[in-house]
C-alpha cells in the first residue's frame, strides 16, 4: 500500500467516524460517545495528514497545533455556561477564518506556479467569500452576545449591503478570470468580510438562534469548498455534512419563530403586522404580586410549570430556579420546565443553562410535550420570557408575531410572570398575558425574585 | 479527483447530513451544534499542508495562522461539547442508584 493510499484510507475512516459521531450526537444516551467519535475522526485525519508528502517543514505546523490547542483548551475549560453562545460563535468564526486563509494560501501558491484552472479558481473564490462572511458575521454575533459595543442597523445599510454584494461578485469574477493577480483575491476577502458585518449587524437578539445555526452551516460549507480547492475528499465530505446538518437546525429555528430565513437575515420583522398600543392592552388590569403571595399559591399547587427565557440567562437565575424546584419537590409538588425552541440566544440555550444547574433533562419538556398539559397545571411561572408566551400569536391575526408557535401558559390556572417591568420583548409588542385575569406579575430581578419565593416557602 | 467525482461526494454528503439530523431533541441542539462546528474545523488538515509546504513565506504564515484558528476550533469545540454533555449525563448516572433502591 503506497503512502497515498494509506492517507486516502485514513480519510475514509475519519469520514465514517464523523458520520457516526454526528448521528450519535442526536440522541441523549449516545451523545457523549458521538463527541468522542468525532474527535477520534479528527485525530485520525490529522495524523494521516502528517504523512502528506508535500509537507517538508514540520516546525511551523507543529507550533500552530500547539498554540491552537492551548488556546482552545483554555477557552473550553474556562468558559461559563452562560457564555456558551458567544463561544460557539467565536469557534465558528475561527473555522471560517481558517478556510479563508487556506484558500488564499493555495491560490497564491498555485498562482505563482501558473497552474490555476477555472475549477480551482471558482472553488477558491467561493471559499474566500463564504469563509470571510462566516468569520466577520460570527465576530459580530460574538460582540452582540458578549454585549461589547452596540452594533445596530443604520440608515443606508441595505444599500451598503447590496453594493458590497456586487463588489464581491465582481471580485470573484476577476479572481477566476485573472488568477495571477493576487490583488483581486484580497479585494474579495475584504468584500466578504464587510458583507459578513453588514449582513449580521442589524440582526436582533431574539433572532440569534437562527443566525448562530446559519453561521454554523456556513462554516461547514466553507470547509467543503476548501475541499474542492485542495482536491481533498475528506474536507468535501465533512464540510458538507456540517453544512447540511446546520441547515436542518436553522430550519427548525425558523419554523419555531414562524419566520423565513429571508426575513431573519433581511430583518423585516413587523413589516406586515400592526402592534397595538401598550396602554390599550394593559390599562389598569395588571395585577402585581409579592413573593409571599406566590409562595402561598405554590404551597397548595400539585403541578407547577416553569417557563424560562433569555431573561433567566441574563439574571443568572438558573441555580435559584433549581432551588425553587427542589423546595417544591420536597413538599410533594410536581415541577416541569417548558422550553420554547428559540428561548435564549442559541438553539438549546435554556437546556444547557438548566443542565448546568443540575436540573434533569427529563424534566425539560419541548413545546409539543408541555402545551397539552398547561390546562392541568396549577401554577406556571414565566421567568424572563415574553414573546414566546404571547397569546397574540394565536389570537390576533394582525400581530407581527401572528402564527408563531407559542407556549400556551395562559391555559394554566394561575400564571406568575417574573419580570423587571412591563417593557416589551424583542418583537416590541405588548403582551396581553400580563393583563389576563389569571396572571400575577412579580416585578423584580429574576434571581432575587425566585430566591425570595424560595425563602417565603421555607419560612411559611 | 475529477470535478464530477468531487461533486458527487459533495451532493451525497449533503443528503447524508440532511438525513442524519432529524428529530433531535432540543436538549441536544447546542451540543450538536458545537460538536458539528468542531467537525467543520476539518479545514485544519488543509491548513497543515499550507503551513508545511515550503513555497513562500507568505503561504507558510497564512498556513500557520490557519492552523492556529482551525486547531482552536477543533480542540475547543470538542472539549466544550464534552463538557456540556458531561453535565447532561452526570445526573442520569447519579439518579440510577436511587431508582434501583425503590423496591427495597
Amino acid at each position: 500500500m503506497s503512502r497515498l493510499d494509506l492517507v486516502a484510507a485514513a480519510y475514509l475512516v475519519a469520514a465514517v467516524l464523523f458520520v457516526l459521531g454526528l448521528k450519535s450526537l442526536g440522541r441523549p444516551r449516545t451523545a457523549p460517545r458521538g463527541n468522542l467519535l468525532g474527535a477520534s475522526g479528527m485525530l485520525v485525519a490529522v495524523l494521516a495528514t502528517l504523512l502528506d508528502r508535500s509537507i517538508v517543514d514540520f516546525r511551523i505546523l507543529l507550533a500552530g497545533l500547539v498554540v491552537g490547542s492551548a488556546i482552545g483548551m483554555v477557552l473550553a475549560v474556562k468558559v461559563r455556561m452562560t457564555a456558551m453562545p458567544q463561544l460557539v460563535a467565536l469557534f465558528n468564526g475561527f473555522g471560517g477564518g481558517a478556510s479563508v486563509l487556506v484558500a488564499t494560501a493555495s491560490l497564491v501558491e498555485v498562482g505563482d506556479q501558473g497552474l490555476v484552472d477555472d475549477q480551482f479558481a471558482v472553488a477558491a473564490a467561493l471559499t474566500a467569500l463564504i469563509g470571510a462572511v462566516t468569520l466577520t458575521g460570527s465576530m459580530v454575533a460574538f460582540t452582540k452576545l458578549q454585549e461589547i459595543g452596540s452594533l445596530r442597523s443604520f440608515p443606508g445599510l441595505a444599500v451598503l449591503r447590496a453594493t458590497m454584494a456586487i463588489v464581491a461578485v465582481v471580485a470573484s469574477v476577476m479572481v477566476v478570470t485573472r488568477p495571477g493577480d493576487q490583488g483581486w483575491m484580497w479585494a474579495l476577502v475584504a468584500a466578504g468580510a464587510l458583507l459578513g458585518v453588514f449582513g449580521t449587524i442589524a440582526i436582533g437578539g431574539a433572532d440569534m438562534p437562527v443566525v448562530i445555526a446559519l453561521l454554523n452551516s456556513c462554516s461547514g460549507v466553507a470547509a467543503s469548498t476548501a475541499g474542492f480547492v485542495l482536491d481533498n475528499s475528506l474536507l468535501i465530505i465533512a464540510g458538507s455534512l456540517v453544512g447540511a446538518s446546520g441547515l436542518v437546525l436553522t430550519q427548525i429555528m425558523c419554523r419555531s419563530m414562524n419566520r423565513s430565513l429571508f426575513d431573519v437575515v433581511f430583518g423585516s420583522l413587523a413589516a406586515s403586522g400592526v402592534a397595538p398600543d401598550a396602554s390599550d392592552v394593559y390599562g389598569d388590569r395588571v395585577t402585581s404580586t409579592s413573593a409571599e403571595e406566590v409562595a402561598m399559591l405554590l404551597e397548595v399547587a400539585e403541578r407547577v410549570a416553569i417557563v424560562p427565557g433569555y431573561g433567566l440567562a441574563v439574571a443568572q437565575a438558573q441555580h435559584a430556579v433549581r432551588d425553587l424546584m427542589r423546595t417544591l419537590n420536597d413538599s410533594g409538588v410536581e415541577v416541569v420546565f417548558g422550553i420554547h425552541p428559540v428561548a435564549g440566544r442559541m438553539p438549546g440555550h435554556m437546556n444547557v443553562l438548566l443542565a448546568e444547574a443540575e436540573i434533569d433533562y427529563e424534566r425539560l419538556l419541548d413545546m409539543d410535550q408541555i402545551n397539552p398539559t398547561f390546562a392541568q397545571t396549577d401554577v406556571t411561572i414565566v421567568i424572563g420570557a415574553n414573546d414566546v408566551v404571547n397569546p397574540s400569536a394565536r389570537t390576533d391575526p394582525d400581530s407581527p408575531i401572528a402564527g408563531m408557535p407559542i407556549l400556551d401558559v395562559d391555559e394554566s390556572r394561575t400564571v406568575v410572570v417574573v419580570k423587571r417591568s412591563l417593557s416589551p420583548g424583542f418583537a416590541g409588542i405588548p403582551n396581553p398575558l400580563f393583563a389576563a385575569d389569571g396572571t400575577l406579575m412579580l416585578f423584580g430581578d429574576g434571581k432575587d425574585a425566585v430566591l425570595d419565593v424560595v425563602a417565603a416557602l421555607l419560612n411559611g | 479527483m475529477t470535478l464530477l467525482v468531487a461533486f458527487t461526494l459533495f451532493v451525497l454528503a449533503v443528503f447524508l447530513g440532511l438525513e442524519l439530523i432529524t428529530k433531535v431533541p432540543a436538549t441536544l441542539h447546542t451540543p450538536l451544534m458545537s460538536g458539528s462546528n468542531a467537525v467543520s474545523g476539518i479545514t485544519l488538515i488543509g491548513a497543515m499542508v499550507s503551513a508545511g509546504t515550503d513555497h513562500s513565506a507568505l503561504t507558510t504564515w497564512l498556513g500557520f495562522v490557519a492552523v492556529v484558528l482551525a486547531t482552536v476550533n477543533v480542540v475547543g469545540g470538542f472539549l466544550v461539547t464534552g463538557r456540556m454533555l458531561a453535565m447532561f449525563s452526570a445526573r442520569s448516572t447519579k439518579r440510577r442508584p436511587s431508582v434501583g433502591e425503590e423496591p427495597s
